[in-house]
């Protein structure tokens, strides 16, 4: 559906380049959701602006390229500049922001907003019809029809945010981008926007690219989930596997710091910080804070390996293929 | 003196919204009764959704509102109204703050170590500098810190997670017997996350401080707390030791928010109803989670629900906490008789169903 191939976005500043995303070579299958964890500042939000084409000065694509699998060109896979995938915006390729209030324009209606945004891809003949299609299209989702008379600041943090999934998936788009959709909420208002967009994704057949760090919201959705750390994959697989067995010392830690109610284990964090993305290190970038660490570590970077199917990881503790039925670690 | 080191005894907020004639009223906080005690130091969570009115709370505990109604009791010594016969210095010495988003805590144009400076001076904990130091090196040691490491930067050189921890080490400095922690882990990344929460519990060991933590989060609150105290719409619906609420809960809205936690290994089932409106619900004068409870009776719709006391110094805010309890597939049958018994002996009577609210709990 959409590919990238060994991406590297830096943000090219006067005095230092950021590598942000350091070469990344991802694929979003069709009808899935892929869900990208890790911690604020390993580059998650500027791989997802690679993928949108919003790139804007001193963010830059310095190698690499994105390809997409177009329906309306015969299913052939094209690279895609982001210049071309802006063309595609709201039909072929949505997105869902994490701050709602500043996307939403404050002083501007909600059904006026609809039609800014998605009422001018489409071929309407009046503006009766519009107004039904979003109307029906609201009743589909649950939300009630009011909400198009309502300013933003009249709707509640997760009616808005729901507003959004509305608005970022009326063309039936196919493949949906949210970042971080849920940050603000509380857990009961983050499970009905999630299930929300889970449900809509599943009516469509759709692919849905969610981004957060939370990576207990990842194992309640995403059927695969890749794991970033410093600018770099470390770890793509499906999400059952990935939690059952996750290979990279950093998602093992990542999800045995997760507390749990009804279990009083002691829980500990990860120490350290990650490497400055202005000038990380030459072996692999989680190094300094791995347990596991070995001289071939801080020489060159481990590649992606597949070691199980389509469970990948970049770790010299993981080299070979596993037999299966047998465990590692 | 007191065996409370804070009791907050009946505690309501209103915020009015819009003119004198045709503004509406907005009950933050609705009679709100609860303690710590003082002989042993425990962690109280406050968990609820946004607008549940725990920050609310915690600013009137911070002393950052005045409560329209009820009192604030420190160590038996009540913090508002004319009879108040405690001072800032004495407040601020024993209760500090901790805030959410340690970008917004320290201001990026001074040193950070400033306000550790400041904090030791303005509390008169230190005479001078010199002495001010040594009890600064003292505070950043004990949540992992170096002096050297902090002197001279700013915030914008440090990690959300190493400014948090600078932040504790501020609150900690005058040796305070309370810190209030108004969600001091949603900023923080995921992997840094529990080594702060670790902080709380080594402090409550060392040094005796006790904690309220406000928070969202139910598997931080159950991890770190002793008691907690969930609320909706301005309520404490259901109060308790931390193990028997989180793990048997007995108000629907307990059990809702439960089963809206992203945990690994339960997967969520795949239907929630979220409300339209929300404002109409803080004005209802019956149970405030009626529109949304999966066993709402006519009662509910009518009548404030009776703060049913549980033993084990637990208290639900429901007309039928038995029923609903009982009701529940997950409840073991051993479970089912021991509440069905400790009930039988508590439930009010139908003469107090009318009544609002139960007494001060102590």
């Amino acid at each position: 559906m959409l590919r990238l191939r060994d991406i590297k976005a830096y943000y090219q500043t006067p005095g230092a380049v950021v590598k942000a995303v350091d070469g990344v070579t991802l694929d979003v299958g069709e009808n899935e959701i892929l869900g990208i964890a890790g911690e604020s500042g390993c580059g998650k939000s500027t791989l997802l602006k690679v993928l949108y084409g919003s790139l804007e000065p001193p963010l830059k694509i310095v190698a690499g390229k994105v390809e997409a699998e177009l329906k309306n060109e015969g299913g052939k896979l094209v690279t895609l500049g982001p210049r071309e995938i802006r063309k595609h915006w709201w039909r072929f390729i949505s997105y869902i922001p994490q701050g709602s209030m500043s996307f939403l324009n404050p002083v501007v209606r909600i059904e006026q907003q609809f039609l800014d945004a998605v009422a001018r891809k489409q071929q309407f003949t009046n503006k009766r019809e519009i107004h039904e299609r979003i109307s029906s299209y609201l009743k589909e989702l649950q939300l009630s029809i009011e909400v198009l008379n309502a300013y933003p600041h009249q709707l509640s943090g997760g009616m808005r945010q729901r507003v959004l999934v509305a608005l970022g998936t009326f063309l039936h788009p196919e493949i949906v981008l949210a970042d971080e959709p849920t940050t603000a909420l509380d857990v009961v208002t983050q499970k009905g926007v999630l299930l929300m967009l889970a449900q809509v994704r599943e009516r469509m057949k759709n692919s849905l690219v969610i981004v957060s760090h939370d990576i207990g919201l990842h194992y309640q959705i995403a059927h695969r989930i890749a794991i970033m750390y410093n600018g770099k994959i470390v770890e793509v697989g499906p999400t059952e596997r990935v939690f059952e067995m996750p290979l990279h010392p950093y998602t093992q830690m990542l999800i045995q710091s997760l507390p749990r109610v009804g279990d009083h284990k002691h829980r500990q964090g990860i120490s350290g910080r990650p490497p400055s993305l202005i000038d990380p290190p030459a072996g692999c970038r989680f190094a300094a804070r791995c347990p596991f660490v070995m001289d071939s570590c801080r020489e060159e970077m481990p590649p992606l390996l597949e070691i199980e199917p389509d469970h990948f990881v970049a770790c010299y503790l993981h080299r070979e293929p596993i037999q299966p039925g047998k465990g590692v670690r | 003196m007191s065996d409370l080191l804070l009791e907050i005894r009946d505690v309501t907020k209103v915020f009015k919204r819009g003119g004198v004639l045709f503004g509406t009223q907005f009950l933050a906080v609705d009679h709100v009764n609860l303690s710590l005690d003082r002989q042993k130091p425990s962690v109280l969570s406050i968990v609820g959704e946004s607008g549940s009115g725990k920050t609310t709370l915690a600013k009137i505990i911070l002393k950052l509102h005045e409560p329209t109604s009820g009192n604030v009791l420190l160590e038996g010594k009540s913090i508002f109204g004319t009879h108040s016969n405690l001072d800032s210095l004495g407040y601020y010495r024993t209760v500090q703050p901790i805030f959410q988003n340690p970008f917004e805590t320290f201001s990026m144009r001074k040193q950070v170590d400033s306000y550790l400076y400041d904090t030791a001076l303005n509390l008169k904990i230190a005479k001078d500098r010199k002495e001010a130091r040594d009890i600064i090196t003292d505070a950043l040691s004990s949540v992992g810190l170096e002096i050297n490491a902090v002197a001279g930067k700013y915030a914008n050189q440090f990690s959300g997670g190493e400014l948090q921890r600078i932040s504790i080490a501020r609150g900690l400095i005058p040796r305070p017997k309370l810190i209030v922690a108004d969600e001091p882990v949603s900023m923080i990344d995921a992997s840094l996350r529990m080594n702060i929460v670790n902080i709380f519990l080594s402090l409550k060991k060392k040094y005796h401080v006790s904690f309220i933590y406000i928070t969202h989060d139910l598997s931080t609150a159950y991890y770190v707390s002793d008691y907690v105290a969930i609320m909706y719409r301005g309520d404490v619906i259901e109060y308790g030791s931390s193990d028997r609420v989180l793990t048997n809960p007995m108000h629907p809205y307990t059990e809702l928010l439960l089963n809206s936690v992203p945990a690994v290994g339960k997967k969520w089932d795949r239907h929630l109803k979220l409300p339209d409106v929300e404002l109409k619900e803080y004005q209802n004068t019956a149970c405030k989670f009626a529109n949304r409870c999966p066993f709402v009776q006519p009662v509910c719709r009518q009548n404030k629900p009776p703060r049913v006391q549980i033993p084990g110094d637990r208290e639900v805010l429901c007309f039928k906490p038995v029923d609903y309890a009982l009701d529940r597939t997950t409840l073991s049958l051993e479970r089912e008789t021991t509440y069905r018994d400790d009930l039988k002996v508590n439930l009010p009577g139908p003469e107090s169903l009318s009544a609002d609210g139960g007494g001060p709990k102590s």
